[in-house]
């Protein structure tokens, strides 16, 4: 168990890597550049693999970027037993802890969820970026229906991104061989796996109930404040999915209009021409409509979603980091009670102290970084939501200021009707 | 616009007379009225008011119902600075237009009589209330009784009606005077007409046409007015919902720093937003009124081509009559039986009648048929006139429809262009918010 926070494979390659005065674009964590530095390319190399990406990647700063990847081309997958989907996972890199300098393989939801169980087993008091969720409740939406897979692909791309751009975790040997490993299994057998995690369950409910008698006031407001987001956050999803449901039926009854005004056309001489107007105006408008909702659904719901999801990780990591520290304090009062073997317990009692520290210094660090990647994520998501409003009501604007003009004679034509009157 | 004896068109003087050009574009107000007829060149005509009364109707219940004020005043120009003259005034409720709308349907049965506003709310969406005493709804229907007196009162046959011009000016013995014209008797037979199953044979393709488009109209009118109800329930949601944006980013603003104050005023925008929905709607409903007024004009248009088929058909009959009993005056003067009749399966029977019987009956057929062809001129000219008249108002009516319907399409039209420019103005101050976070 002790050893196992302290991630052995970060060091590793900590040997090869230069310090490089770009540090500080990845993290304002002072506390990490002390210990280790932090791996980086040359900038030089930076603009050699640069990837047209879609609406989700986040606006890096170009300089720093070394690793590029993508999750597209889902294809099903057909054995005795099940039926699942693969996805094409590419990267391209320019970094030398990788034998070579583009990758291809195939992996299932059930590998990203393994990559994420050792990110967070490796790394408890970091904030590694949430995955889609394994089913859909509500709408009993089918598994393998086509807008679910590219939504989950979506996401699981954005997965991949965020955390190849974290400071840390992007060097995590499980994340390496995640990206290059041709047959995942092997790796997925070794390591603590299932029973290690069941008693670390058993240990963090005998630690909660022990409680935290110390914990430090930034950790608790941490906390507050995560419950407080997480209702927000919530929240604000909830509104979102209502917004687009509304928007679904309100589009269902609009498509009703052209048919009606068309039908209503052909019976009229002199009207027949504005009423066909109207119809299209509607048409045109509901095909607007179709437009926003889909972007609704498509940009702003999953940004939002991404936070619902983190805000429960964050939740876990403060659990977690409560639950180191309640480890230590156990120890450290069983050392104050014991006689015996006071060295060797000494000696677990320092190491669970480093663990303490390490894990909050971890903390620290990621929660700025996470704070900063909300706001920015969140703001990006309003603004470009709040300018597709625009967008669809200017577009509005213009159909129907058109057929307007199209029933007002001009203004010389009018004068005329009036003389002739 | 008061009605300026300078200029050559005669405006019909709307309620409203502070009505500006863009208002009077908008149709805010009220619907177009035709130019001036000899009625409204000499008076302005509203319905100001609404007023709630209680009293006890004819079981002798306690009834609450509401009263409108009708307002006529000379129209004449008011000098500058100066202040019109008082109008006079009376109440009327509703069960009063209706009367005087089956005066006038009896009476002139050529005309395409205007509607009356619905007396229960028809094709409601969820929020509007249904109520008949719900405020808003009161005020619908006063600005839609204002519309059908100014509809009469600028109708080139009825603005002449006396009984028309005592219900605007005499608020006691209005009612007598109605019933002592005697129209109650046509009643019956109107309903008669509506309801009778007869055929013609020799309809007025015209006619029939008229019927027909009067019957599409109807239809594809109450299917834009469901329409319109069900997108407005919808629409009126997805505004309403972003009020809860409002309400989660306020409080989201309290727990964060650095974007607390773009997410308060944002959350303020969603607010707005969700508000506007309230005015954009009830503005709509004037659209639908407008297109109401015409989905209840075909049933009156109805009601024109159906006394034509009555009266179509008394011709027929008249002529069929006429040609029966000439046929009977052949036969009896040629004394051969080509149509059976009972009198001469017994005059076979029992024997031949006598040369005086003969002759007295030749009499009696002559008589009857001199009568026959007298009443067939007489329905025959009826009928011609009843067609002149009717098609010259079918006309007008075209015509007005044609115009009116135009005008609430464009009004239709600039209330989308006003909702779209509120939402830019909403989302774009809502986007400066974001932008600050």
């Amino acid at each position: 168990m002790s050893g196992q926070t302290v991630p052995a494979d970060f060091t590793e390659h900590m040997l090869d890597l230069d310090e490089d005065e770009d540090l500080e674009v990845f993290s304002k964590n002072t506390s990490l550049a002390d210990e280790s530095p932090m791996p980086n390319s040359p900038s030089s190399m930076v603009n050699q693999y640069r990837l047209e990406e879609d609406e989700e990647e986040q606006q890096q700063d170009a300089s720093a970027k070394d690793i590029f990847i993508t999750v597209d081309n889902p294809e099903s997958h057909v054995t005795a037993i099940e039926t699942f989907i693969l996805y094409r996972v590419v990267t391209k890199t320019t970094r030398s802890e990788f034998d070579s300098s583009e990758y291809e393989v195939r992996r299932r939801y059930q590998d990203f969820l393994w990559l994420r169980g050792r990110l967070e087993e490796n790394h408890p008091t970091l904030i590694v970026p949430p995955l889609p969720e394994k089913f859909v409740m509500k709408g009993m939406v089918e598994r393998f229906n086509d807008d679910f897979i590219e939504t989950r692909r979506k996401a699981l791309h954005r997965f991949l991104n965020k955390i190849s751009e974290h400071p840390i975790l992007s060097f995590s040997q499980h994340f390496k061989v995640f990206l290059t490993a041709q047959e995942l299994s092997s790796h997925k057998k070794q390591g603590p796996g299932f029973l290690s995690r069941m008693g670390e369950t058993v240990k963090a409910m005998a630690n909660s109930v022990r409680g935290v008698r110390t914990r430090p006031e930034e950790f608790t407001q941490m906390q507050e404040y995560t419950e407080d987001f997480s209702n927000k956050i919530c929240s604000v999803d909830k509104v979102t999915q209502r917004i687009i449901k509304e928007q679904r039926e309100y589009l269902d009854e609009l498509r009703q209009y052209t048919p009606t005004y068309t039908q209503w056309a052909e019976s009229e001489e002199d009207l027949a021409e504005p009423l066909k107007g109207v119809a299209s105006c509607v048409e045109r408008c509901s095909k607007e409509t179709e437009e926003h909702i889909h972007h609704l659904s498509e940009v702003l719901l999953p940004a939002l979603h991404e936070y619902v999801l983190c805000a429960e990780t964050v939740k876990a990591v403060m659990r977690r980091r409560d639950n180191i520290q309640a480890d230590y304090e156990a120890k450290n009062e069983a050392l104050a009670s014991r006689k015996v073997d006071q060295e060797a317990l000494q000696e677990e009692v320092d190491g669970l102290a480093d663990r303490v520290e390490q894990a909050n210094n971890a903390l620290k660090g990621d929660w700025s970084r996470w704070q900063d990647n909300m706001r920015t994520d969140l703001k990006s998501a309003f603004i470009c939501t709040a300018e597709k409003n625009v967008e669809y009501y200017e577009k509005c604007l213009a159909v129907w200021e058109s057929f307007l003009l199209s029933q007002r004679p001009e203004p010389e034509e009018q004068r005329d009707m009036e003389d002739a009157a | 616009m008061m009605a300026d004896s300078g200029s050559n068109e005669e405006v019909a003087v709307i309620g409203n007379t502070d009505i500006t050009s863009t208002e009077s574009e908008n149709n805010i107000i009220n619907t177009m009225v035709e130019r001036g007829t000899a009625l409204l060149k000499k008076m302005e005509i509203n319905v100001a008011e609404a007023e709630k009364r209680t009293g006890k109707n004819t079981v002798n219940m306690q009834e609450t119902y509401t009263v409108y004020l009708i307002e006529t005043r000379p129209a004449e120009t008011v000098p500058e600075g100066g202040t019109p003259a008082a109008p006079d005034t009376l109440w009327r409720r509703y069960s009063e237009f209706e009367l005087l709308r089956t005066y006038l349907l009896v009476t002139y049965p050529y005309i395409i009589i205007p509607p009356l506003p619905e007396k229960r709310a028809e094709f409601v969406w969820h929020k509007l209330s249904a109520d008949n005493l719900d405020p808003d709804f009161v005020e619908r229907r006063r600005v839609g009784l204002e519309n059908y007196l100014l509809r009469v009162a600028s109708h080139p046959v009825l603005s002449n009606d006396k009984i028309f011009f005592l219900f605007l000016t005499e608020e006691k013995g209005w009612r007598e005077a109605v019933l002592e014209t005697g129209f109650q008797d046509k009643v019956d037979s109107r309903l008669k007409s509506l309801s009778a199953a007869f055929r013609v044979k020799n309809p007025d393709k015209r006619f029939t046409a008229l019927k027909q488009y009067s019957d599409e109209l109807n239809t594809v009118i109450s299917q834009l007015l469901r329409v319109r109800a069900r997108v407005a329930d919808r629409l009126y949601g997805v505004y309403k919902v972003h009020g809860n944006y409002g309400r989660v980013f306020s409080e989201w603003s309290a727990i964060e720093k650095e974007m607390g104050d773009g997410l308060q005023s944002a959350g303020h925008h969603m607010d707005t937003y969700a508000a506007s929905i309230d005015d954009i709607l009830e503005e709509e409903e004037h659209y639908a009124d407008q297109l109401k007024e015409y989905f209840f004009y075909t049933d009156a248009v109805r009601s024109v081509c159906r006394k034509h088929e009555l009266i179509q058909y008394e011709l027929e009959i008249a002529a069929q009559d006429l040609a029966h009993k000439k046929q009977l005056k052949e036969e009896l003067a040629t004394g051969t039986v080509r149509v059976f009749s009972l009198k001469g399966m017994t005059s076979k029977l029992f024997g031949q009648e006598s040369p005086e019987q003969r002759e007295s009956k030749l009499a009696a057929l002559e008589q009857s048929i001199q009568e026959g062809e007298q009443a067939l001129k007489e329905k025959n000219s009826e009928c011609q006139e009843f067609v002149r008249t009717a098609w010259e108002d079918i006309e007008r009516f075209k015509e007005q429809k044609d115009n009116d319907l135009r005008e609430a399409l464009i009004s239709y039209a600039i209330m989308q262009i006003s909702m779209c420019k509120k939402g830019i103005q909403v989302w774009s101050n809502a986007k400066e918010c974001f932008n600050k976070m």
